[in-house]
């Protein structure tokens, strides 16, 4: 027996997020760490739960052990219910044999009877490695009182970026005449975030034309977005323009932790109003030593700072040993620098350990040719040796 | 972990006196400890981490907060179709739930008891801080054969705090030869901890025999009369242990976990001490922030200057402020240029910028729930 729920989120979490490199060889990215005590999927989450949304399937594929294991029954974001909660969806096997999702439409397609169980009439499609926050319900009310079909959230980006996004133009009323999917010559600046919101009807009825036509790839910005805009339904652009970053390679990840760090950037996690939530590790207080140094920094319970940190992101249970160094860095869950140290520009991932008088990326001043510098990227559960060099825009994930 | 059948009973609400300005509206268990604990954490996850898969916790007075803060225990993972977390509160007493001492609470909350499956009870107070591993203290319950085996640790007790100490003498076998209670004294000597294993028996048969005599303190009616006619193991408990008996004391055992060897005791990667999620972002330094020595909970936000001190989870600290020896409890906000040393502030403290206050070590100055100075 199920109850119906006017509304079911369907989020995207499958993707491997390859541009993360060895941040994402063992975990899929919605569950990279970011933020310091967070996973980029805890953003959709705790929107979702903030905007009233109990029900979410998370669509997985790539690397999911940890994905899931984090999810587990949806208790920290208060999404273990009754009726609704979480949902890990992973591929699966059917009558015709087994198939992986070849696509975010063919993702949500090969789960069309788990949302009619719950017989939505909307269906918000989300993005499972965005970080920003949004009322989805105040865009459904908008939806609504549009008489939406479809409602995408759209950013005013600047024209020379517009061709990295889906395209659309809109008309004063908001309703969108024309949308293309990374168009070269962009006519607007109005690109799609990727999320959406659509009555279940409609999207159902695209999903299997676009499922039952071999021609076409099996993609929302490319395929759904289109085909519905031709067949003549109603399709509102939803302007939002609060902070939003999609982290889908390693400088975007890095720039999205420091500004966090930026006073000037509005995306706050201390708003009583808002929480973000996440699974909360269970350690004691961060430990901050005599001799340490910390400014303009976020840094998570469980840690032990001798050294000195500066403009950088400490989660959870990391250590970092006297005389380290570590600033404009983000070290994840676990890890260790040990004493004298020096982690400048770099991400750390998980569980790593960074040898005594290592030494991590450098400062791009350094450089004469900045093409030649970039982030150092140290993956997870990585061992750098005593007095070891990873230079900058290396990329690490064996040990060295 | 214990494969033994046993049931934990946590009395939150003994030791209230002891520090009246903590407790004036909560129980000791729920005093708040160590940057995001409450006392009751302690034994509570040492219960769990040592196998005892059923707690009762006993209640007196003032337990909305402790109610709040153990909810159905799923935090400590005793929220349990078998066993788990249970809330004694008084109206489940036999009496009028205003107990005067432990036997009295035995047997307000006998029923509860009777329905365990348990061979053996453990009995703690909140006044202890330690991490202990309570399985090996039941194992050698078991292997000496005593009819009560009591906790304890040699110690150095001080005259101003020994009126809250009970204290016993060791034979070298180990066995208790003589219990002192509130002893007035000072120096070296084997200090109750409060925590003992008795048969599930003969508990029963002490609680209903104590009834009748009114008889209502166990240490007094149970320790020190039956100590010739019971057998009484002392057990020693070598391991990090601090023990709340003032507001000096309470103040002093916070800031022992500024000390790395001292925390790394008490918080042991394979046996952590539990307590209730709050959903606080890290922590942030501003650029101001200059932190030495001190424990930080989850969403401070620290732009001043934080020497020695303990900040719960949610604490602010403005520019310009200077903070020494201080204890801030959560959601304190501490605006700019204001100087502290030697204050214990509780919950949810407003401290409007420029304040100058200063306690004593010895006297830590002390401002009271949602205060506004």
């Amino acid at each position: 027996m199920y109850i119906k729920k006017e509304c079911v989120a369907m989020l995207l979490a499958g993707g491997q997020g390859s541009r993360l490199y060895a941040l994402t060889k063992d975990m899929a990215k919605p569950a990279v760490p970011f933020g310091g005590k967070y996973r980029l999927i805890d953003f959709p989450l705790s929107n979702c739960v903030n905007s009233g949304i109990d029900t979410v399937g998370v669509l997985t594929q790539y690397q999911p052990l940890v994905l899931h294991d984090y999810l587990g029954n949806g208790q920290p974001w208060d999404l273990d219910k009754m009726h609704g909660g979480v949902h890990a969806l992973p591929p699966y096997q059917n009558i015709n044999g087994a198939s992986w999702y070849s696509g975010s439409a063919n993702a949500i397609y090969q789960n069309i009877s788990f949302i009619d169980r719950y017989n939505p009439t909307y269906v918000v499609v989300l993005s499972g490695d965005h970080v920003y926050k949004m009322d989805y319900n105040k865009m459904l009310e908008c939806h609504k009182a549009k008489n939406a079909d479809c409602t995408i959230p759209v950013l005013d980006v600047p024209l020379e970026e517009a061709s990295r996004f889906g395209i659309m133009t809109a008309n004063e009323e908001g309703f969108i005449t024309k949308f293309e999917e990374k168009p070269k010559n962009p006519k607007s600046t109005l690109a799609s975030m990727g999320i959406y919101i659509f009555n279940w009807d409609k999207l159902k009825k695209a999903l299997i034309e676009n499922e039952n036509d071999p021609e076409q790839e099996k993609d929302f910005g490319k395929n759904i977005i289109p085909n519905m805009l031709a067949d003549g339904n109603v399709m509102v652009a939803y302007p939002f323009d609060d902070y939003w970053k999609d982290v889908g390679t390693l400088d975007s990840l890095w720039d999205a932790n420091m500004d966090l760090l930026n006073p000037n950037i509005p995306i706050d996690l201390y708003d009583p109003n808002w929480k973000m939530y996440s699974r909360n590790p269970v350690m004691p207080p961060q430990y901050i030593g005599e001799d340490a140094v910390i400014e303009n920094s976020m840094v998570t319970d469980g840690c032990e700072i001798f050294g000195s940190v500066d403009f950088s992101v400490i989660f959870e249970g990391v250590k970092i040993g006297k005389g380290a160094k570590v600033n404009y860095s983000i070290i994840m869950p676990g890890t260790v620098i040990e004493d004298g140290a020096d982690v400048e520009y770099a991400i750390v991932g998980e569980n790593s350990v960074i040898g005594k008088n290592a030494k991590i990326g450098t400062d791009p001043t350094e450089f004469a040719n900045r093409d030649d510098w970039g982030i150092a990227v140290v993956g997870h559960g990585i061992t750098v040796a005593e007095g070891k060099t990873v230079s900058p825009k290396a990329i690490i994930s064996e040990n060295v | 972990m214990s494969d033994k059948n046993v049931l934990g009973l946590i009395f939150s609400n003994l030791h209230d006196e002891s520090i009246n300005d903590l407790t004036r509206r909560r129980t000791m268990g729920s005093v708040l400890f160590g940057g995001r604990y409450r006392l009751i954490d302690f034994p509570l996850s040492a219960m769990v981490n040592s196998g005892v898969g059923e707690v009762g916790v006993i209640t007196k007075k003032n337990y909305q907060s402790l109610l709040d803060h153990l909810g159905n225990g799923r935090e400590w993972d005793m929220s349990r179709k078998n066993g788990g977390l249970h809330l004694l509160p008084p109206f489940s007493h036999n009496q009028d739930g205003i107990y005067r001492g432990r036997l009295e609470a035995l047997y307000g909350v006998w029923e509860f008891v009777m329905r365990s499956n348990a061979d053996y009870i453990l009995l703690s107070d909140c006044d202890i801080v330690a991490n202990m591993e309570y399985d090996k203290i039941i194992d050698a319950h078991i292997a000496s054969g005593a009819d009560i085996t009591a906790v304890y640790a040699k110690g150095n007790v001080r005259m101003d705090e020994s009126h809250t100490a009970t204290v016993f003498g060791v034979a070298d076998n180990g066995q208790i030869a003589d219990v002192l209670i509130s002893p007035e004294m000072s120096g070296d000597s084997n200090i109750s901890l409060n925590t003992y294993v008795i048969g599930k028996t003969l508990l029963k048969n002490i609680v209903m025999d104590a009834k009748p005599r009114n008889l209502v303190d166990f240490e007094k009616d149970v320790l020190q009369a039956k100590v010739s006619t019971l057998k009484l193991m002392g057990y020693e408990y070598t391991e990090y242990y601090s023990r709340i008996s003032s507001m000096q004391s309470y103040f002093e055992a916070n800031l022992a976990l500024l000390n790395t060897e001292n925390r790394r005791a008490l918080f042991k990667a394979d046996s952590p001490i539990y307590t209730k999620v709050r959903d606080n972002p890290p922590a942030k330094y501003g650029i101001n922030a200059s932190v030495k020595n001190s424990l930080i909970g989850d969403g401070c936000i620290v732009d001043g200057k934080v020497e020695n001190c303990i900040l719960f989870r949610g604490v602010k600290v403005g520019a310009g402020t200077s903070l020494k020896n201080c204890i801030i409890m959560q959601d304190t906000v501490i605006g700019k240029k204001c100087g502290l040393q030697n204050v214990i502030t509780d919950k949810k403290v407003t401290i409007t910028d420029g304040r100058l206050l200063t306690g004593s070590s010895r006297c830590p100055l002390f401002l009271a729930k949602e205060s506004e100075i």
